[in-house]
């Protein structure tokens, strides 16, 4: 079945480190991969997956280590020395031309030219020629914003293949597909290889990974944690080398029972910006007095989730009860009105206005009230007033509530949202994906701040990718995969090895 | 009537032939990605250059290339601006919209003795009509197809950059660049050069279309001659759904607004205000923009810097 | 309190160094060198040229008076895109805006017929509320259609023009054998003691008093006062209403607001009938205060356009307007003196003041020159 040539090795990265500022992505990482095998690069959000292969592709420049090409020591500083050396790389977030045909956007920068037209005939040929021998089945005429996702993402690998790649870059390549694109997306990755090519996987989908890698690579946290041969591994092997056995964040938390129930979701479906179910049909219940955790892997409907649970995307059908009350559609002004507070996925994009002061952000959603205004006047002296006290009380580092937030840096930037968020009094707080992008102290700092809420009998939604996170600091946690709850287990009863297996769809098969 | 009717074929085509070549060069910016309102600025320096230069050399051919080269430098200037230097296209086309008419007016004073009007061309300095002769003077075939050669080359022109923008390498380059710089980018496309070369032709075409009108429609140069064209080149632009063909049918309607708005003040027989008929052009563009007639869709890069940079 | 002190002027120092205030005042001094050195080529001593026009501006309170006559629209435009500007929209539409300020001003002003002083606030009122709504038909495109607020406007200043145009010429409102508008009732008059100044009494005073007199001998009206507080009002509201915080917290990130509870389409809405206001307030203060009427315009007068040049100067804040629309006012009625003596052309101002907004949009390009490591943001404009 296997179509290694263990003779050559293809890429060899050596020791690669690269560090932003303080940040180290990739720690002294080594991945080596044969020809005509495909090789899985598994890890966590943030593990540094992608950073690696920026690097082998030439858009990041590595701070320490080695890159091998077919035995070559090779310096690969611009993707146009990638591409040259046979190195193609199909982006999670596409490089395709919209209104261009499919042979348009193939043939772009390498133009098959007759005197000084574009030879479009030769090019579609080319296209079809290629397109077949590798399975990759397209429409040469067809313009790309007229097909579909899974048939864009063949284009990019057409892309590649039309300049030669050997090696194939695959990031995420399953994160936007259906099943199906899926399943067909496989087929091609086998024909590609029988034809020699090698390919590298970056993923964190267990099952995949056992469809059809033969090594996989486990990153965590920037270090190489292991390279196994997938034949040999079983699923639960993978997940638990992907989320590591030991824990590093112990939160102390005392056992509470949990109250009454304050946010209920029944049957809620919210499509996406493409106009798919994102959220298909998910119902879940959340306690005064609990957190409750919500675990999965990126791209699963959360984000579409909180957007519904905001009122800034249309649910389409279902219901949000808070309080017993229908919150279903209703304005986010009413929702903010009703003892709900967000803390959003995306602070600098939706958490904080960066070129506000400091005060002016933390009332982003009562400047309307008294005592910060008056008959539509807004009362700086108020505003700022409450801002110390929060600053303080939050340890909001610098201490000026003059300056802009863009200035603060990303831990106190979130710290200003909790802080304004908590200070709402609400009966429940939204948390989604709080630690994003946080050094430890603060992430120590917003655990803190959630168990802290939840002591005071508020009920707590935390949604994060991070595993350990929802582990540690949730009393229960929820499972999404593809826009449902496919299980909520007790936060004690957890182990990381079952959690995994849910979130990548594994074990469960879906129900 | 046929004669009327011919007249009225005849104007359109004249008053046309400024805008189409101006608006051929917003098309090339902003298929390129970069807007340009600095169209009239550039258009009116063209029509300077060209009124100017004709009066001085008695050549016209020589006058249109140098109004070309005149507005080409503003679209260099452009360029530096916006590529180069990511500055708001916005705010730089209003700087050239006050440096085109200052400098034009300025070397006007000049060189024609302080008024900002430049001498009237001999005959033999102005475009010449190719056709002149062939039909029957004032006959309905004279005033239809007898033209100064601008009006030719302006029709000629849009088939040029239909040809280069959708048939050829360099066209396929211009249009991935608008669109989305950064796939153009990652496959070996310089998205700096190409975009300068796009803007600085902008320049040079905003510069003929001003020519069009100080050497043939009309003979001299005055501060109020280009007045608005270059925003009527910019409507048609979007009227014309940023294709050269289409701001070409585009001009066409705003010439006939033009040059009905003439026939009109000749004759007594319809009392519709000039004033109306100057308006329906950008009433005509508002509606394009709301959708009403079939989407119209800018280049998707139009008017964003491109900064290459670390991701 | 004394704290309190100390911090805020510590800010105003910090906005002093600032790099915006930096780059508009190297931007000035290039523009003016720029045009020093055209005036070289050209064969015209700059320090000259430079020393009439400062003359033909400071040398008499006549002049300075014309200075603040040219400089009041310019102000007010200014102010309009400005505001806009500030809540993350690019009013090219001033022009179209205050030509129908001015062509309302000119309609209500002759035609309704009230005492002194409420007639001229009926008349300001009037022709703000109908820029407002033509401001207001570009933020509606923007905020229903998705329409660029910088092409809408564009067609709706010529769309105004033309209308201005050819209400003009309508026989009720054209003064017969001319191609301007009647003028509007004296009632409706914001100039300064205007009749006074002709009567024998005023005559008398005024002799005695040479350097009012002097002032007086211009069309000098109460416009620069407004456009003071107007840009007061503009501060005001941007700084210390919770409309202003709305608008601008939709125009620096429309996301963010929608998250706080702020309807993004609504605020667009008001911010363009806000700024439409403001620009057609500009021209009822002209035709109130210096035309009295309205002409057939064969092309833009550019009170508009020179309010987005006025506006970036300022950078883009209400006072800075008053000091950029004085400069620029002044380079406008100074400029022209250069002619006659010299025989230098005038617009050498208009290149003076597009260098300048040409290098007002390349922050980037100053920072090169300065060098300065600045925090890597992109000083990404309103749009």
């Amino acid at each position: 079945m296997s179509n290694i040539d263990f003779n050559h090795k293809v890429v060899e990265m050596k020791d690669i480190t690269k560090k932003f500022g303080n940040f180290t992505a990739n720690d002294h990482i080594n991945l080596t991969v044969h020809k005509g095998e495909v090789h899985a690069l598994l890890g966590e959000n943030g593990a540094g997956k992608t950073t690696l292969m920026n690097v082998l592709y030439g858009l990041y420049h590595p701070t320490s280590g080695d890159i091998y090409i077919r035995g070559e020591k090779t310096n690969i500083n611009d993707p146009n020395v990638a591409i040259k050396k046979g190195i193609g790389m199909v982006h999670q977030h596409f490089m395709l031309v919209e209104p261009f045909t499919v042979a348009e956007n193939i043939i772009l920068g390498m133009e098959t030219t007759k005197g000084v037209t574009i030879d479009m005939q030769k090019a579609i040929a080319d296209v079809k020629e290629l397109s077949e021998k590798y399975g990759l089945y397209v429409d040469p005429d067809a313009k790309i914003q007229d097909i579909s996702v899974g048939m864009q993402q063949r284009v990019e690998i057409l892309k590649a293949l039309y300049r030669g790649a050997e090696i194939l870059i695959l990031d995420e390549p399953t994160a936007v597909l259906t099943p199906q694109e899926i399943e067909d997306l496989m087929g091609i990755i086998s024909n590609l290889t029988e034809e020699g090519k090698t390919i590298i996987i970056i993923t964190h989908k267990l099952k995949e990974i056992k469809m059809i890698a033969d090594y996989c690579t486990i990153i965590r946290r920037g270090k190489h944690i292991d390279t196994v041969k997938v034949s040999e591994t079983s699923e639960d092997d993978l997940a638990s080398k992907m989320v590591g056995r030991e824990v590093s964040f112990k939160v102390d938390k005392e056992h509470k029972e949990k109250g009454e129930t304050t946010l209920k979701i029944e049957n809620l479906v919210v499509k996406d910006n493409r106009g798919i179910n994102a959220v298909d049909g998910l119902s879940l219940e959340i306690h005064a007095g609990e957190i409750l955790g919500l675990a999965g892997v990126d791209g699963n409907g959360q984000s579409e989730l909180i957007d519904a649970l905001n009122g800034l995307r249309q649910v389409e059908s279902g219901k949000v009860y808070m309080n017993g009350k229908d919150m279903t559609n209703k304005s986010t002004k009413e929702i903010l009105n009703s003892k709900i507070s967000i803390i959003p996925e995306d602070r600098q994009r939706r958490g904080l206005v960066l070129d506000f002061t400091v005060a002016e952000n933390m009332v982003l959603e009562n400047y309307h009230k008294k005592p910060f205004a008056k008959r539509g006047i807004l009362s700086y002296e108020n505003i700022e007033k409450f801002a110390k006290d929060l600053i303080k009380k939050f340890d909001v580092r610098p201490e000026n509530e003059k300056i802009k937030a863009r200035s603060l840096s990303g831990g106190n930037q979130q710290k200003v949202i909790i802080a304004r968020e908590v200070t709402n009094d609400p009966d429940l707080l939204i948390a989604a994906q709080p630690t994003r992008g946080l050094d430890v102290g603060a992430i120590e700092y917003v655990h803190k701040s959630l168990i802290e809420q939840r002591d005071k009998g508020k009920a707590v939604f935390l949604v994060s990718l991070e595993l350990d996170e929802v582990i540690n600091v949730a009393d229960r946690i929820a499972v999404i995969y593809e826009g449902k709850i496919v299980g909520i287990i007790n936060a004690k009863d957890a182990d990381e090895k079952t959690l995994g297996l849910m979130m990548a769809g594994g074990g469960t098969d879906g129900k | 009537m046929l004669d009327d009717l011919g007249f009225l074929i005849g104007t359109t085509l004249m008053y046309a032939a400024p805008l189409i070549f101006t608006a051929l060069g917003g098309v090339i910016s902003e298929k390129s990605g970069v807007v340009n309102i600095g169209l009239e600025g550039m258009m009116t320096m063209g029509a300077f250059t060209g009124a100017a230069v004709g009066y001085f050399t008695g050549n016209p051919w020589i006058a249109f290339i140098a109004a070309g080269l005149a507005a080409g430098v503003f679209g260099l200037l452009h360029a530096i601006a916006s590529v180069t230097f990511h500055a708001d296209q916005v705010v730089s086309g209003i700087a050239i919209n006050f440096l085109g008419p200052g400098v034009a007016l300025f070397i006007s004073r000049l060189f024609f003795n302080g008024s900002t009007m430049t001498k009237s061309l001999d005959f033999e300095a102005k475009m010449p009509r190719p056709l002149n002769g062939v039909f029957e003077s004032n006959s309905f075939l004279d005033l239809i197809f007898n033209h100064y050669a601008t009006v030719y080359l302006a029709f000629i022109l849009v088939f040029i950059m239909w040809f280069i923008l959708y048939k050829t390498k360099l066209g396929l380059r211009i249009r991935a660049v608008g669109e989305h710089p950064a796939a153009a980018d990652t496959l070996g496309v310089s998205v700096v050069k190409i975009r300068y070369l796009a803007v600085v032709l902008s320049g040079v075409f905003a510069g003929f279309g001003g020519a069009a009108m100080s050497i043939a429609v009309v003979s001299n140069f005055r501060p109020t001659l280009i007045s608005g064209q270059g925003f009527i080149a910019l409507a048609a632009v979007i009227f014309g759904k940023w294709k050269p063909q289409g701001a070409m049918w585009a001009c066409l309607l705003f010439g006939a607004a033009q040059g009905l708005t003439v026939y009109l003040g000749g004759s007594n027989i319809i009392n519709i205000s000039s004033q109306i008929l100057a308006m329906l052009p950008y009433a005509l563009t508002l509606v394009i923009l709301t959708g009403f007639v079939g989407r119209a869709t800018a280049p998707a890069a139009s008017g964003q810097p491109y900064e290459k940079g670390e991701r | 309190m004394e704290n309190k002190k100390k911090k805020n002027k510590y800010s105003v120092k910090q906005r002093l160094l600032s790099s915006n205030l930096t780059f508009t005042i190297v931007s000035v001094i290039i523009g003016l060198i720029i045009g020093a050195i055209v005036l070289l080529i050209a064969g015209f001593n700059p320090i000259t040229a430079y020393s009439i026009i400062i003359n033909g501006i400071f040398s008499r309170t006549k002049y300075i008076s014309y200075m603040i006559i040219y400089a009041t629209p310019l102000i007010i435009t200014g102010l309009s895109v400005t505001f806009a500007f500030r809540t993350g929209l690019f009013n090219i539409g001033a022009e179209g805006q205050y030509i129908v300020g001015a062509l309302v001003a000119t309609i209500v002003g002759y035609f309704l017929e009230l005492p002194i002083g409420l007639h001229a606030i009926v008349v300001f009122l009037a022709a703000i509320i109908a820029a407002a709504v033509w401001g207001g038909i570009a933020g509606f495109l923007k905020a229903k259609f998705g329409v660029h607020e910088v092409i809408a406007t564009i067609m709706l200043n010529w769309i105004a023009l033309y209308f201005s145009n050819y209400m003009v010429m309508k026989p009720f409102l054209r003064r017969p054998e001319s191609d301007s508008s009647y003028e509007i009732l004296d009632t409706a008059s914001i100039t300064i003691l205007e009749d006074w100044k002709y009567t024998d009494a005023g005559r008398e005073w005024l002799s005695q008093h040479p350097y009012i007199k002097d002032f007086l001998a211009t069309p000098a009206n109460l416009g620069f006062v407004i456009a003071i507080l107007l840009a007061v009002l503009v501060w005001y509201i941007l700084n210390k209403t919770t409309l202003g915080y709305e608008l601008r917290a939709v125009g620096y990130n429309k996301h963010a607001a929608e998250y706080g509870g702020i309807k993004v389409k609504k605020s667009i809405i008001t911010s363009m009938m806000i700024a439409g206001g403001l620009a057609g307030s500009a021209g009822a203060l002209q035709v109130m205060g210096v035309t009295k009427g309205i002409s057939v315009l064969p092309g833009m007068e550019g009170y508009g356009f020179d309010g987005i040049a006025v506006a970036l100067i300022g950078g883009t804040t209400a006072f800075g307007n008053i000091f950029a629309g004085l400069l620029f006012g002044g380079l406008k009625y100074g400029g022209p003196k250069i002619q006659p003596p010299l025989g230098a052309p005038s617009e050498v101002v208009n290149i003076v003041i597009g260098t300048i907004v040409f290098f007002i949009a390349v922050p980037k390009f100053m920072r090169m020159i300065f060098n300065i490591n600045t925090r890597k943001r992109g000083e990404k404009n309103a749009r």
